[in-house]
């Protein structure tokens, strides 16, 4: 058991090796998601909302001509409070070829993490799903919890996608 | 466009008596699918043969009166014209021509032809000198253009389609940038801005025009498709020696090209299944007393946020029974109380057909199941209509990926909501008296004499309205598949051409709304499934008769 859980640490750790993280904030927890997956960070703009969806997922915007759906992760983690000004950051994913606004409270910096630095992930501790979880990413002072974006924006508990893509 | 220079700068098609001209054709590596599709569209311009050079290449030979370019049009279906060579079967092609003849024992084949192809390369200079005048007396405007090289080929270019979207896409924020200075300079004196405003005004009426025409280019009419099939209902018709009336209707309805293209062969697989399996024999249908000549109509209409398009005749229907008896042959799992529309869907089934006889039309199991396939790969589904005796009908069901639709849009409460106008019949304010309660059943209203049930658009969408009797709001009168309802938003806000956007390209479906459109100050707008707002209004208030 400790074994197989150290060799998936190992493996999930030579996955990140040298990735760029975009850092943001939700509530007072710091995440981290893979740079590459994001398209562009936006202010939040006033939605179209869809009848019938969850609270989390907001509606769709308008981005130069395409139709995109906008979550707001502080609604689906239930973390910070929903307040929508100026200051609101939406950051645009591109995932599997689909794109997704992702509304968090702050976006902060882009850091480079080595092998080393991530951690696997606890089994308990965040609202997250542990599968979600890449790891634990330390820098100095700062703890980064390392989300799988392509797994979490697929899944059906998000309910975006249709069905899992086959 | 690839076509060497010189092919058509040498301009001396060897034109025969008929003002037939001789092309060598040779493509490029493709599929032998594509080989075969690709020789009997050219066959429908003139007599054609095949060969295949050393490098599993294939050259058809054609003799057609059809001028270059409608061959270059047929190919660009299957393939990219820029790697085609298409020569006159002048001088030079015919030397090249007899050498791999030579080397190849299995061309005897095509013996007469290649004597042909030889001819006018022992008397290069008499053909060109006695065709070329004549090509010139017959027809002096083509030739005008063939002296100019590359005159006719630039009527059309090819683009990639993505550059087309990216265009679309463009003018899309033009006219959204263009509504905004629209409304900024509406609080403006008009006649201290006098300029500024006529200016504005153009400026508008120009962004419409160039919206228009960008949105035209990837929709082209359906008749493309539909123009195709009469002839080869008719060959087939007269092969098996059936009577056959083919009908087309809503020829002018718009498909974008991406579609248009796919849909060509599994429309064509229908046709020929109609006319081979649905019509029968002139004489049975005398004996069931029907006219003896059958009718097949063909037929594209936009129907919610689809296109369908559907294939009927009247001829003999499915055969229930046996479909089922070789479904249990096959051991496909079936059972007697099976309802009709999943009987009719084993067809689909790979492998599987009724027929007795394999004949070379149809009958060999596999297309059905490719036509099901291919739609169901473009988003669509197919669908079955038969009655025993008097007919089957196939409709297919695309999703309009894009699509201009006129529509009307209202408001309930904060939202804005696209009704496509094709579904409004009229919107009215009704009299207090005109609404009745049915127990238990909602709400019907009274209009001109009809009961129709009121479907609360902020009850569906569970939105804050602004009047939830509907004799404040408005009621908007729709119609689909055959059933009327009233629709009770709280204000009709205005009537626009939208482009629908898939919501499904980015989101998952979502219930009683078939797409977005973006409107002019930049928001998104929901467009309203109408077919299925009727539908799921006739399950709240379900009649137990019907159910």
């Amino acid at each position: 058991m400790s074994y197989s859980t150290q060799t998936q640490a190992q493996t999930e750790a030579g996955e990140v090796a040298g990735k760029e993280f975009l850092a943001f904030t939700l509530g007072r927890e710091e995440y981290g998601i893979d740079i590459l997956r994001v398209q562009e960070i936006r202010g939040y703009e006033p939605v179209t909302r869809i009848a019938n969806a969850p609270d989390f997922i907001k509606g769709v915007v308008n981005l130069r001509g395409i139709i995109v759906p906008v979550v707001d992760m502080r609604i689906k983690l239930n973390l910070g409070t929903p307040t929508y000004d100026q200051f609101t950051v939406v950051i645009i994913l591109s995932i599997g070829g689909r794109v997704v606004g992702m509304v968090v409270d702050s976006v902060s910096d882009v850091t480079t993490l080595s092998p080393e630095q991530v951690k696997p992930a606890p089994e308990m501790g965040t609202t997250f799903d542990s599968d979600y979880l890449i790891g634990l990413g330390t820098l100095n002072d700062r703890m980064l919890i390392l989300v799988d974006i392509d797994k979490l924006m697929s899944s059906s508990e998000m309910g975006l996608i249709e069905k899992m893509a086959a | 466009m690839a076509v060497p220079e010189s092919a058509s700068a040498d301009a001396a098609p060897v034109a025969d008596a008929d003002g037939n001209c001789r092309f060598r054709i040779e493509l490029p590596e493709v599929p032998q699918r594509d080989v075969d599709a690709l020789a009997a569209e050219l066959g429908l311009l003139g007599t054609i043969s095949q060969e295949s050079l050393a490098d599993q290449r294939v050259v058809f030979t054609l003799t057609t009166p059809e001028s270059q370019d409608s061959i270059v049009a047929i190919c660009s279906f299957v393939l990219d014209p820029d790697d085609l060579k298409i020569t006159h079967g002048s001088a030079q092609t015919g030397a090249a021509e007899a050498k791999p003849a030579a080397e190849d024992p299995g061309y005897g084949l095509f013996e007469p032809e290649k004597t042909d192809a030889v001819q006018p390369a022992v008397a290069t200079a008499a053909a060109t000198a006695a065709a070329a005048p004549a090509a010139e007396a017959r027809n002096p405007g083509r030739r005008a253009t063939d002296k100019e090289g590359t005159g006719q080929e630039s009527s059309s270019i090819r683009v990639g389609i993505e550059k087309v979207d990216q265009l679309i896409n463009l003018v899309g924020e033009l006219v959204i940038t263009q509504a905004m200075i629209e409304q900024r300079i509406s609080v403006l004196d008009p006649i201290q801005y006098e300029r500024l405003l006529n200016s504005v005004g153009q400026l508008t009426r120009n962004t419409r025009d160039l919206q228009e025409a960008v949105m035209s280019i990837r929709m082209m009419p359906m008749d493309y498709v539909f123009s195709r099939f009469p002839r080869m209902v008719r060959d087939l018709a007269g092969k098996l020696g059936k009577k056959v009336e083919f009908v087309t209707r809503g020829a002018a309805t718009e498909l974008d090209k991406g579609l248009i293209e796919r849909i060509v062969d599994p429309l064509t697989h229908l046709v020929r299944n109609s006319v081979d399996h649905g019509i029968e024999m002139p004489e049975k249908r005398r004996a069931s007393s029907k006219n003896e000549t059958g009718k097949l109509t063909l037929s594209a209409a936009h129907q919610g946020g689809n296109i369908v398009i559907e294939v009927s005749d009247d001829g003999g229907g499915l055969s229930r029974e046996r479909i089922l008896d070789k479904a249990k042959q096959q051991g496909l799992p079936v059972s007697d109380t099976m309802p009709d529309a999943d009987v009719w869907q084993l067809i689909f089934a790979p492998g599987f057909s009724t027929a007795e006889v394999v004949t070379d039309v149809s009958g060999r199991g596999v297309g059905m199941d490719v036509v099901k396939r291919n739609i169901t790969a473009m988003g669509g589904t197919v669908d079955i209509r038969s009655v025993p005796g008097a007919g089957t009908t196939i409709a297919i069901s695309l999703p309009l990926t894009l699509a201009i639709l006129d529509g009307m849009s209202v408001r309930v409460g904060e939202e804005v909501y696209i009704l496509p106008l094709g579904y409004v019949i009229e919107s009215l304010q009704p009299a207090a008296a005109d609404v009745k309660e049915i127990a238990g059943q909602g709400q019907v209203v009274k209009i001109r004499g009809d009961y129709l049930p009121l479907i609360p658009l902020y009850q569906i969408f569970a939105i804050e309205p602004n009047f939830t009797d509907p004799a404040q709001g408005i009621v908007v009168i729709l119609e689909a598949d055959g059933k009327k309802a009233a629709l009770l938003v709280d204000a009709l806000v205005g009537q626009q051409q939208v482009v629908v956007k898939n919501l499904e390209s980015n989101f998952r479906k979502v219930a009683g709304i078939s797409g977005a459109t973006i409107l002019g100050d930049g928001g998104v707008s929901l467009i309203l499934d109408v077919s299925a707002l009727l539908r799921s209004s006739r399950q709240l208030n379900a009649d137990p008769v019907f159910s």
